[in-house]
């Protein structure tokens, strides 16, 4: 019992201090709000949307942002750039969301085993390099010339190449929660490996792995866009901020907003993960707790 | 110090092993079946089975890998389907174009990145810093390839202070060839310059508050000196160790870099394979791209424990 106690000591009270670290951080706050807005827009994109994100309009071509009918304009079929940016948040957001999903749950139970038991590091280790051997657009290529470039490859794409850095990081913070005293106290009652690493390791961990997400974030919301742009993620007719960004690069010179909205809400997103995570990061270190 | 080689080298030798298997065992995934593929659609069943016999694909998956090695080992990538040339001379062509990109990408990021990170230490808490923040932030925050899209729309197309495609050789022509590749080697260095700028900012701070930084500046060495000559050294660790760690980035930044400025380049090479299911280029591309990485990746290591004798002994944990 006392194991247990031991564990979070005064957690709703460190609950509270990230919280308030958090809103005092004003980057961390902007950050916060910027995601607040984008997951909004992403989520009610089938609400707000004036049109269909493929809903073409052959007699409206080309429209200035502003035109009444089509706040952002329109690009070369007519189609509400707005509509499909909001849509195409939405994919960004979702194959984001997937991504840090497979990074999670392959990557975390990786980490604790190669951290906590030495026996299975090496065997983690060498499967970690391959897999750093391949860099995230290669990979992306091999699995769309297997099965063809789709929204879950280029999810599982991008999800492949963070796992890595996701044990890397679930194994370090392992390796130093194992030497705290409490590890050893479970230890000295005879808890079991598995035991130990589920009810203290990872708790313990969690912190650093949802840091990791929102490092993960950006780097897939992004990589989404690249793959998508170079043709080797989301398909048409599904919108992507980077199909968008191809199609205008097309047109550039006649209807360079169609190149600059789409790009304004990737790094809407990004700069929002980033603001966030560096914040989150900052307020779930204590070591840095003084800094200010 | 030899220890560590060995144990390094051994270990990049089991990887690349077992990422060429992977790369095999991929290719033999891929839909299609290379012999139907080959002989054309009017081929007899005889016909096909000929060719399936001289490619080898009745034999046992054990003696198909030892051969790709083997073939592979001697620089024999076959021919591509869509041109019929071969993948070596392909290869050729076009690895020299994003060689020169990413080296130049990689001295524009170190150059911006360490500067910046310099300034953002040397002036922490004023608006110099706050600057170079924010910068990085934006690096890391914008896409590359957008940035590209506008750097052509507003430096190339607007001001015509660079151009916006095109490729001259470094090797015909150096001026020409430099200028050309200037704004896709700014555009792919971007986010690299952020991420050692951060960096290096990181680790001017906490070499600035060690002990022997204290010892030097009671010596009474001027905060310059002791910067350059503690400070930069120290960093310079970090961005050898940045660089490893994104060269992934980097690979894939020149291929969309190369696809934005039309560059006739590796990454080039690689989406034209993709589109055309040019498997025997996409297999060569795929394996050169691994093999490099890991023996990028190796030399970097090495790199790191000349530069710093603490890694040496011990290997990783």
């Amino acid at each position: 019992m006392t194991v247990v106690e031991t564990r979070n000591p005064g957690l709703g009270s460190a609950r509270g201090r990230i919280w308030r670290s958090l809103l005092k951080s004003p980057l961390g706050l902007t950050g916060g709000i910027m995601l607040a807005i984008v997951v909004a827009l992403g989520l009610l994109a089938p609400l707000i949307a004036p049109y269909g994100p493929a809903e073409v309009h052959f007699d409206a071509p080309f429209q200035q942002p502003g035109t009444v009918g089509y706040i952002l304009g329109t690009d070369d079929l007519g189609r509400d750039i707005f509509s499909r940016m909001l849509f195409g948040i939405r994919v960004s957001l979702q194959v984001g969301i997937l991504s840090v999903l497979l990074a999670v749950v392959v990557g975390t139970p990786l980490g604790l085993l190669a951290g906590y038991w030495r026996g299975l590091d090496g065997v983690i280790s060498r499967l970690t390099d391959v897999t750093l051997a391949f860099p995230f657009l290669i990979i992306a290529v091999g699995l769309s010339a297997i099965s063809g470039p789709s929204l879950t490859n280029a999810a599982i794409a991008l999800g492949i190449a963070q796992i890595p850095t996701m044990i890397r990081v679930v194994r370090g913070e392992t390796l130093r929660i194992k030497e705290t005293d409490f590890v050893l106290g479970a230890k000295t009652m005879d808890a079991s490996g598995l035991r130990i690493i589920f009810s203290h390791v990872l708790p313990n961990a969690v912190s650093a792995i949802i840091v990791q997400a929102t490092v993960i974030m950006p780097v897939a919301v992004i990589g989404e866009a690249l793959l998508s742009f170079l043709g080797l993620g989301i398909q048409p007719p599904t919108p992507s901020l980077g199909i968008m960004l191809s199609d205008a690069q097309q047109y550039i010179s006649r209807a360079p907003t169609a190149a600059i909205f789409p790009g304004l809400a990737i790094v809407l997103i990004c700069l929002g993960f980033n603001l966030f995570g560096d914040a989150l990061r900052d307020a779930l270190d204590p070591t840095n707790s003084s800094r200010k | 110090m030899l220890n560590y080689l060995v144990t390094r080298l051994w270990q990049s030798v089991v990887t690349l092993i077992l990422a060429s298997m992977v790369v095999f065992l991929g290719v033999r995934q891929l839909p299609g079946d290379p012999a139907l593929a080959m002989a054309g659609e009017e081929a007899t069943p005889e016909r096909v089975e000929a060719i399936r016999e001289q490619l080898g694909l009745n034999e046992s998956l054990v003696t198909q890998y030892l051969k790709f090695v083997g073939n592979m080992l001697r620089g024999d990538f076959g021919q591509s389907t869509r041109t019929g040339a071969q993948v070596t001379d392909l290869v050729a062509a076009t690895l020299p174009v994003t060689l020169w990109l990413s080296a130049y990408a990689i001295v524009v990021a170190v150059v911006v990145g360490v500067l910046l990170g310099i300034i953002a230490e040397r002036f922490r808490g004023r608006w110099p810093e706050w600057m170079a923040n924010a910068l990085a932030l934006i690096g890391l925050s914008v896409p590359n390839f957008w940035l590209g899209i506008l750097a052509i729309l507003y430096l190339a197309v607007a001001f015509g202070l660079f151009p916006a495609s095109g490729y001259v050789p470094i090797t015909q022509d150096p001026i020409q060839g430099f200028y050309h590749l200037t704004l896709p080697a700014i555009i792919l260095g971007t986010s690299l310059a952020a991420v050692i700028m951060r960096q290096t900012r990181a680790s001017m701070i906490e070499t600035m508050k060690t002990d022997f930084v204290r010892t030097a500046r009671a010596k009474g060495l001027s905060r310059q000196r002791v910067l350059v000559r503690y400070g930069l050294r120290n960093s310079l660790i970090v961005v050898v160790t940045i660089i490893g760690l994104q060269l992934g980035g980097l690979i894939s930044g020149a291929v969309v870099t190369e696809r934005i400025f039309a560059l006739p380049g590796f990454g080039k090479l690689t989406l034209d394979a993709v589109f055309t299911r040019d498997y025997p280029v996409i297999q060569a591309v795929v394996l050169l791209i691994t093999v490099g990485y890991i023996l990028i990746n190796l030399a970097v290591d090495i790199l790191y424990s000349v530069i710093n004798p603490r890694i040496r002994v011990g290997g990783k944990s």
